[in-house]
Order: C-alpha cells, then sequence, then structure tokens
C-alpha cells in the first residue's frame, strides 16, 4: 500500500490518539514538574467601634486571581514533587533507614508514607488476584467443558456478567452485600459470634475483600479464554495418551495445560495490565482508610477542592514508568517476533 | 469420541464433583445480582437489615411502611426527585457517539495497518499496545488544565471525544487482526479491476466486514459504557452519565438515609448490560477468544 494511501486511511485514528493520548502524557510530565503558588498573604487591620484594632493575616485573593491567570501552571519545582513526602519521600527514607529498630519497623513506617501505601497495594493486587483469577477461570473452564451441551450456554451467560458489569456496580454491589448490616457480614457475624467484625474496620478484611472482588471480577475472562482453547486442545494427543494409560490428572498436567501455555500468557498480561489501574473498586468499597492504589490517588488529587495537579501529575508520571516496566518484557517479544517474520 | 461415552467413563464422584463446583461457581457470580435485584424493591431497613436478613426476604419493613411487600419508593427516587433518567440519556448518548466514531476511525485504520506491512505500521502497533496500557486517570490528569484553559471542560463533546481516542488503541488491534483474516486477494482483484484503494475499501471490504465490526462495537460500547475515570473528571454536575452519578449519589444520599436511591440506580444501569450479554452472548466470547487465539 503506497504511504499516501496509508496515511489517509489512518490519519484521522492517529490524530485523536497523539492529541488525547500522547499529548496528555507530556502535558502530565509537564505538570508535575510545577506547584501550586503559594498563598498571597496580607496583614489587614480590622478596627471595631470599642475594643480597640487586631491585626489579621488574610489571602489576597484578588492577587492570588491575579497570578493565576497570569501562570496557570503554578511555580516551576523541578523534581520537588517527585521527592517529598507525598511522592517518593526521599528523605523520610533516609531517615528510617539511619535510626530504625530492626527490619520490621522499617517496612512498616515505609508503609505509612502514602505513595509507597499505595504502591504496595496496587501490586499485591495484581500480583495476587492475576495467578488466582486465572487459577479459578482454568478449573471453571475444564468443569464447564465438562457438562453436557444444554446446560453451558446458560452456564457462560451467567459466568459472564462479573466480567461484563461496571467495575464501579459490581463492586457496590458486592460491598452492599458485605457490609455489617448486608446479607454475607451480617451472616459472618452470627457465624463467629462477634457483633463487632466489619470488614471495613480492619485493614486485612479490607485487603481480603478488595482481593476476592478481584478475583470474582478478573476470573471470567480466563474462564472464557481458557474455554476456547480447550476446543484446540488435538484429539488424537488425548487419545493416544489415554492408549499409553495417563490419567485424568496426567492428561490434564501432561497434554492441556502445555497447549494452553501461550493462551495463559496472553490472559496473564492483559489482566496485569488491567490490574495495575485498580481503582473503582477503592471507591465502591470506601476502603481508602485502608487501601489505596496509584490510580486512586491520582483521582484523590484531582478530585478535592483545590485540585493539586503538581501531585497528581507526579503520581501518574511515575505509574507510566511502573506499566512500561511491566510491560517491557511483552515488548521485547513482540520486537523479536516482528524481526523473525522480517527476516 | 463423543461426550456421552466420555461421561460414561467418568466416576460418579467425579461426576459429582463438577456438578457441585458449576453450582457454587454460579452462585458465586449470578447471586449478588439476583439478591440485589431483589433488594433494590425493599425499603432501606429491610435491604440492610440490622436484625436478619430474613427480613429482606419477607420485607417486613416494607409491609409496615408501604403496606406491601415491594415498593418502587427508589426508583421513584433515584429517576424522578434525583433525576436519574437525565444520566441515562447522557450515557445514550456518549456510548451512542462513542460507539460510532471510534468504529468509523478504528476501521479505516486497521484496514491500512493490516494491509501496509511497512515497518512504521509495526510501530504504530506498539505505541498503541503502550497507549492501551496507560491506566485513564493518569491520562485524565493531563487534561484537566488543558480544557479548563480552552473553557470546554464539563460538557458531552469533549468527554466523547477524550473516550474515543482511549478507545482507539484497542479498536485498531481488534479490527486489524480481523481485517488480516479477510484474503488480501479479494480488494486487490477489485482494484486489478480498475477501483481505487477507497474504492476497494467501499465495494469489497465494507459488505464483509460486519462480524467484526459488530465484535469490535461491543467492546467500544463497554468501554464507554463502564468508564468511571474519565466521565467522572471531565463532566460537570448536571451533565453527568450514570456511572459518576451513582458515585456521587453515594456522597449525598447516604447521610440522608436514602440509599435505596443508589441501589435503584445501579440495578437500573445493571439492565442494559444484561440485555447485551443475551443477545450477543456469542460475538462477545468470540471477541475475547479472538485476541487470545490469534495473537
Amino acid at each position: 500500500m503506497p504511504h499516501k494511501t496509508f496515511f489517509a486511511f489512518i490519519l484521522p485514528s492517529l490524530i485523536a490518539m497523539v492529541l488525547f493520548i500522547a499529548l496528555p502524557i507530556v502535558s502530565v510530565v509537564v505538570q508535575s514538574l510545577y506547584v501550586e503558588h503559594p498563598r498571597i498573604l496580607v496583614e489587614v487591620e480590622n478596627c471595631q467601634p470599642f475594643g480597640g484594632c487586631t491585626k489579621e493575616v488574610r489571602v489576597d485573593s484578588a492577587a492570588m486571581q491575579d497570578l493565576e491567570r497570569s501562570q496557570p501552571m503554578g511555580q516551576f519545582n523541578g523534581l520537588g514533587t517527585y521527592l517529598n513526602r507525598g511522592h517518593l519521600a526521599v528523605d523520610e527514607i533516609g531517615a528510617i533507614l539511619a535510626d530504625n529498630t530492626g527490619p520490621g519497623d522499617v517496612l512498616s513506617r515505609i508503609y505509612n508514607l502514602p505513595f509507597y501505601k499505595a504502591l504496595a497495594f496496587t501490586l499485591v493486587f495484581c500480583f495476587v488476584v492475576t495467578p488466582l483469577a486465572m487459577a479459578l477461570g482454568f478449573v471453571i473452564a475444564l468443569a464447564v467443558n465438562a457438562v453436557p451441551k444444554v446446560i453451558k450456554g446458560p452456564v457462560i451467560f451467567f459466568s459472564l456478567l462479573p466480567m461484563i458489569i461496571t467495575p464501579l456496580v459490581g463492586s457496590l454491589i458486592l460491598y452492599w452485600m458485605i457490609q455489617s448490616n448486608g446479607i454475607i457480614g451480617a451472616s459472618l457475624q452470627h457465624l463467629f459470634n462477634d457483633p463487632t467484625l466489619s470488614l471495613r474496620a480492619s485493614p486485612l478484611l479490607t485487603w481480603l475483600s478488595l482481593l476476592f472482588y478481584g478475583v470474582w471480577s478478573n476470573a471470567p475472562f480466563s474462564f472464557v479464554v481458557f474455554y476456547a482453547g480447550l476446543q484446540t486442545v488435538p484429539g488424537d494427543t488425548l487419545e493416544s495418551a489415554m492408549i499409553d494409560g495417563a490419567s485424568r490428572w496426567e492428561r490434564i498436567r501432561y497434554v492441556i495445560i502445555p497447549h494452553l501455555m501461550p493462551l495463559a500468557t496472553f490472559v496473564a498480561l492483559v489482566q496485569l495490565m488491567d490490574n495495575f489501574r485498580v481503582f473503582e473498586p477503592i471507591v465502591g468499597f470506601s476502603a481508602e482508610a485502608n487501601a489505596t492504589s496509584l490510580s486512586w490517588m491520582v483521582f484523590n488529587d484531582l478530585s478535592g477542592d483545590a485540585q493539586l495537579f503538581g501531585s497528581a501529575g507526579a503520581t501518574s508520571v511515575l505509574t507510566i514508568i511502573g506499566v512500561i516496566i511491566l510491560l517491557t518484557p511483552v515488548l521485547i517479544r513482540t520486537w523479536r517476533d516482528f524481526n523473525h517474520k522480517v527476516v | 469420541m463423543s461426550e456421552a461415552t466420555q461421561s460414561q467413563r467418568r466416576p460418579l464422584a467425579l461426576n459429582l464433583l463438577i456438578t457441585a463446583f458449576i453450582v457454587f461457581w454460579l452462585v458465586l457470580a449470578a447471586f449478588p445480582f439476583v439478591w440485589t435485584v431483589w433488594g433494590s424493591f425493599k425499603v432501606e431497613p429491610d435491604f440492610f437489615s440490622r436484625e436478619s436478613w430474613w427480613n429482606a426476604i419477607f420485607g417486613t419493613y416494607t409491609k409496615a411502611q408501604t403496606g406491601s411487600a415491594f415498593t418502587g419508593e427508589g426508583y421513584y427516587g433515584a429517576w424522578v426527585t434525583r433525576e436519574f433518567w437525565r444520566a441515562v440519556g447522557n450515557t445514550a448518548i456518549v456510548t451512542l457517539s462513542v460507539t460510532v466514531i471510534s468504529l468509523t476511525l478504528g476501521t479505516l485504520g486497521g484496514y491500512a495497518l493490516a494491509r501496509s506491512g511497512q515497518r512504521y505500521a509495526f510501530w504504530i502497533l506498539i505505541a498503541a499496545l503502550v497507549f492501551r496500557a496507560m491506566p485513564h486517570i493518569t491520562l485524565v490528569s493531563g487534561y484537566l488544565l488543558p480544557f479548563f484553559q480552552l473553557n470546554i471542560w464539563g460538557v458531552l463533546p469533549t468527554s466523547i471525544i477524550v473516550l474515543v481516542a482511549i478507545n482507539q488503541p484497542f479498536t485498531l488491534w481488534m479490527l486489524h487482526s480481523f481485517f488480516l483474516s479477510i484474503p488480501k486477494d479479494l480488494d486487490e482483484s477489485a482494484m486489478v479491476d480498475g477501483c481505487s484503494r477507497f474504492e476497494a475499501f467501499r465495494r469489497v471490504i465494507i459488505p464483509v466486514m460486519w462480524p467484526g465490526v459488530v465484535t469490535t462495537g461491543l467492546f467500544s460500547f463497554l468501554l464507554a459504557y463502564n468508564d468511571f475515570a474519565t466521565t467522572s473528571m471531565l463532566l460537570s454536575a448536571d451533565n453527568q452519565t450514570m456511572v459518576p452519578k451513582i458515585s456521587s449519589f453515594l456522597g449525598s444520599v447516604q447521610e440522608a438515609g436514602n440509599v435505596m436511591y443508589a441501589v435503584a440506580a445501579v440495578v437500573s444501569a445493571t439492565v442494559p448490560l444484561f440485555i447485551l450479554v443475551l443477545f450477543f452472548q456469542r460475538q462477545i466470547v468470540s471477541g475475547l477468544t479472538a485476541g487470545a487465539v490469534k495473537g
């Protein structure tokens, strides 16, 4: 296809991506180097008829507005935002490492820094939910493959629901059930005979319920992909394994799992990518006191009364770096595949 | 080997185990929805019962307060009092526009990528893959300041364009692999017959591309419909779509003791998705697997 025709076809799509994905990334990087203007304070004398005069320090709102109009980005801060307490917290980490009572102390104090707290939950969510959801999806696929055809359709229909549902809506539905006055929360209280048991109060239980939501909503994707993969397992290989006396388990272990391996890599990749942006369940479960994620930090900076663009920008850039680290192995592999094709 | 002989050879214990597991999974997957739909027709002291969840089943307080075991109060409050219908209208506009525009751009782009074979086509696909992985909220933090400056923040068209752009990487990948499965000879023979590239696309490719377009369209629809990060930050309170509206219910409604509005709104937002899965189950499954099995 000639270059000119190619670009005529792809130009609209390319413009959309450059304007609204590539440029915003640049804008985020620039924003992260700036910080909000300090407040301009003026001293005002407040005189009352009786009681004399008091001096008061106020924010000069007129001057602030002028300044914000002339420099909407705020003032240049360099890498200051990245290194402050809300992000990489370099000074605080240095202090913790210099003066501590053991590795446990170091970890718990680092965990109390907001960025590392969010990073910890994001990574745990990624690397716990992805394998568990894939395992569950694989088992469901094996089970569904074994039931009669009539049941398969409805089973697939209901299995798709947790995945297709709006993440915020799905997490709200689960949250309402596990609340202490919802059906599951109340039953658990009854079961353990502990009327104060509440999934919200304890950090551990909050994490567990968020991880449960993650597995619940991620498993259907693995199930559908693995189920489709099971239909393509070569019958001859299975049959010859049976003739050789392989048991059911051995057939799964040595024929089916190796056959599904390429699919598993694909599923793992997509789910890691999606789980790294975990955000809606934290809003839905109102879990921000015990669990935060990188995306949630950005959202929180932006949705307050004073929008902290600098801080949100710095967290965004750090998140993007995280995504690129996660993606590197895939990119390298795709690059190699492409070069093989060309040669 | 037929299914019947396979299942006959399976020991009874294993069959029982499989059935039990399927039932367990179905309950896990479907019960939350059934329970919430049922509960949305009750009053708050029943659905969020401090005494016993049997109240939610029998509707003890619902009977006491309204005289009947079912009540539409939550729906009335959400749709009429709190004007949820406005959000539903906005969602309809946003999702339809996003789907149509991203498919139009995506088919053109995906077709070009599938037929090019140049090195830069590969690089565009790789860039799209990286863009696909970007958390949406990080992009949103880049939009806000420029949009405030240009004074286009808060209106529906802005969100539509942004969602189309966020959607492009996925649409391009999906349609690119779909167009690869359409034989090259088809459009090339049309070009030998004297069509230009665009005419060949219009006369030969468009008539055969609908299965792939429908599947891709479903996923574009889902992305726009399910989005929370973008729409909640980019739309003003008057223009909110359903999902940010529900989240704003949570902030204000919980204090007023009207969680049931939020429950009713959540159920209302789930219904279109149910219908979608009901009618397009096959396309959704094939769309999910297409990327996996080929790539």
